[in-house]
């Protein structure tokens, strides 16, 4: 202790404080404050970019989300036409099936009735042709009757493959 | 002649000491390797503070 | 800090390179002789060659011839306070005496230095007389502010980190956002005492105000370890004042920043018995204002000092071990015991730049720390 207390030197002790105080003022000017403020603004500088990167990862997944969902509503949509598109063709088809239909029973309703209208006047066409054959046979076998049976029938038969060759 | 026996002692204390520190944080670091750092720099600190007090001890019986 | 660490293995690297050269250079010159220019070569010599090295010294000296008796050195300035006032003069006036032969007669008082240290005669006496307690009868001891070798080593670190950081600062400055050059190294380091050691111990919000001491202080420290490792032969922060300076920083640091909340704690201790209160303030305020800064000078002084006594006395050895192991093997052991001190050494150097940097910053982030909890 005596020994330690007889090395110290005021002096030395006195320009140690002097240089130290002096040296911190300079370094604190000329050294630390730029280097520190250097350091924390390149550490902000990469804090920020390191945010706005995660920012725009997070738009990112936004913009797929919302990528997603108009795709999905466009898919939706297309679903929802091409329903609508199947529909109509089906009612198309139905419609014109029934139109079809209509028109074909209509007309056959008036063929049909063509036909019978046909059918009546050929009859009538008919049963007047068979009343004058009738009335032209019966006449033959009546003149015939008068000469001869046998001849008579003969005729009648004839007459009347005649009048079914007509 | 006291004074080297008191520094012998001093010196006997003092290794005691950091031996257990530096023991302990081997043990420490053996069990949790991912606190080495944390450790080392408690470690460094409580032989520092370990020293202080032998040098002390030292200086003063010198 | 994967940069960090490789920018400080190559410092190691550069300086354990420099440390041969020491270990080369110290191993002569205790042969060569102390400042009086004896030959060095008994125990007594060497010790007393050693306690000459660990003192400072008043002019730089690197060898002495002794075929010639030249001295290699260059003189500092002497600046005293005597009792005439203040004289300054080179110390090329003592003509290398250390003893207390050569007397100076500087504008009225006589001075003489014995074992670095200068004392003014009272009048008429030609010679230091010293009782039994070494205390000198008939002369006093004057106040001396010389550019002492120390002092001298001071302002080389001064102009060293000066130059270094300021050339970072510069590089910013100038937009560079990645240091160039000796700036590669340097900003990890400032980055490790910043993250390492300021922050943790005083805390994210008040670590700003004091990065400037404690960087200052931190390399500081470490520049002035690493010359003394150097032939330069300085011995900085192994001189009792030095660290007895930058210990009383801290404490008027922390006691000039201290909370509220600290002094509360420190004087009137809450949740604690009223009468055991008195008792632990005055054991809070012996260890604040004696105990911590008293561990900080003791142990940074003690570190140096012994390191480098342990690497003098370790190349020394070729010279006490010659007679029983011949030149050649005891040249050798003392190479390689001295090769592995250094490297220890070199770990010391920057150990206790850190262990003081970091006490100083735990002791400061005590004192500023706000208790949340009240118990």
């Amino acid at each position: 202790m005596d020994q330690l207390l007889n090395d110290f030197s005021p002096g030395l002790f006195f320009m140690q404080i002097i240089i130290l105080i002096i040296l911190i003022v300079l370094m604190r000017a000329f050294a630390w404050k730029p280097i520190l403020g250097a350091l924390s603004t390149r550490e902000e500088g990469i804090q920020n970019a390191l945010d706005s990167a995660e920012k725009a990862k997070l738009e990112m997944q936004n913009l797929q989300a919302d990528n997603q969902k108009l795709l999905n509503e466009a898919r939706a949509e297309r679903e929802a036409m091409l329903k609508e598109a199947r529909e109509m063709k089906n009612t198309m088809i139905d419609d014109a099936k029934t139109e079809a239909e209509a028109q074909a029973s209509a007309m056959i309703a008036q063929a049909q009735a063509a036909i019978e209208s046909e059918k009546k006047a050929a009859m009538a066409e008919l049963k007047s042709h068979v009343a004058g054959l009738s009335v032209d046979i019966a006449e033959k076998v009546v003149r015939q009757e008068l000469s001869n049976k046998d001849k008579q029938l003969a005729l009648v038969d004839s007459l009347l493959g005649e009048a079914k060759l007509n | 002649m006291y004074n080297l026996i008191g520094a012998g002692l001093i010196v006997i204390g003092g290794g005691i000491g950091l031996g257990q520190i530096g023991g302990k944080a081997m043990e420490g670091i053996a069990r949790q390797p991912e606190a080495a750092g944390k450790i080392q720099t408690a470690m460094i600190i409580i032989g520092a503070l370990l020293e202080g007090l032998a040098f002390g001890a030292l200086i003063l019986g010198k | 800090m994967v940069i960090a660490k490789k920018s400080i293995k190559l410092l190691a690297v550069l300086f354990m390179v420099f440390g041969m050269f020491t270990v080369q250079a110290e191993n002569d010159t205790p042969q060569h002789g102390d400042v009086s220019g004896n030959q060095v070569d008994t125990p007594e010599e060497i010790n007393s060659y050693i306690q000459h090295h660990l003192k400072d010294s008043h002019d730089f000296h690197f060898y002495t011839d002794n075929s010639t008796g030249k001295h290699y050195s260059f003189p500092l300035p002497v600046i005293v306070w005597t009792s005439e006032g203040l004289k300054t003069f080179m110390s090329s006036a003592f003509h290398h005496d250390d003893a207390g032969h050569e007397i100076v007669d500087a504008g009225g008082v006589k001075l003489t230095k014995i074992h670095s240290k200068i004392y003014e005669l009272n009048p008429g006496e030609t010679e230091v007389a010293f009782d039994e307690e070494h205390h000198a009868t008939n002369a006093s001891k004057v106040i001396d502010f010389s550019i002492t070798k120390s002092v001298f080593g001071m302002l080389v670190t001064g102009l060293i980190m000066l130059l270094g950081f300021g050339a970072l600062a510069r590089g910013y400055k100038k937009g560079n956002t990645i240091p160039k050059g000796v700036g590669r190294v340097l900003e990890p380091l400032v980055l490790y005492v910043r993250d390492e050691i300021a922050r943790p111990n005083i805390g994210e919000k008040k670590y700003k105000k004091f990065m400037s001491f404690l960087l200052t202080v931190f390399f500081f420290i470490w520049i002035l370890n690493l010359l003394g490792l150097t032939p330069l032969g300085f011995n900085v922060t192994g001189q009792i004042a030095v660290t007895a300076a930058m210990a009383i920083f801290t404490v008027v640091i922390y006691m000039f920043s201290g909370t509220k909340d600290f002094w509360a704690h420190t004087l009137w201790m809450p949740g604690v018995p009223v009468i055991l209160r008195p008792i632990l303030a005055v054991i809070e305020l012996v260890g604040f204002v004696i105990i911590k800064p008293f561990s900080l000078l003791i142990r940074l002084f003690a570190n140096i000092t012994a390191g480098h006594f342990v690497v003098m006395s370790l190349v020394a050895l070729m010279i006490t071990m010659k007679a029983s192991f011949g030149p050649a093997a005891s040249t050798g052991m003392s190479l390689i015991l001295t090769l592995f001190i250094m490297v220890i050494e070199l770990l010391v150097a920057f150990l206790q730049a850190f262990i003081f940097t970091m006490l100083s910053s735990l002791f400061i982030g005590m004192a500023v720390e706000e208790h949340d909890d009240h118990h």
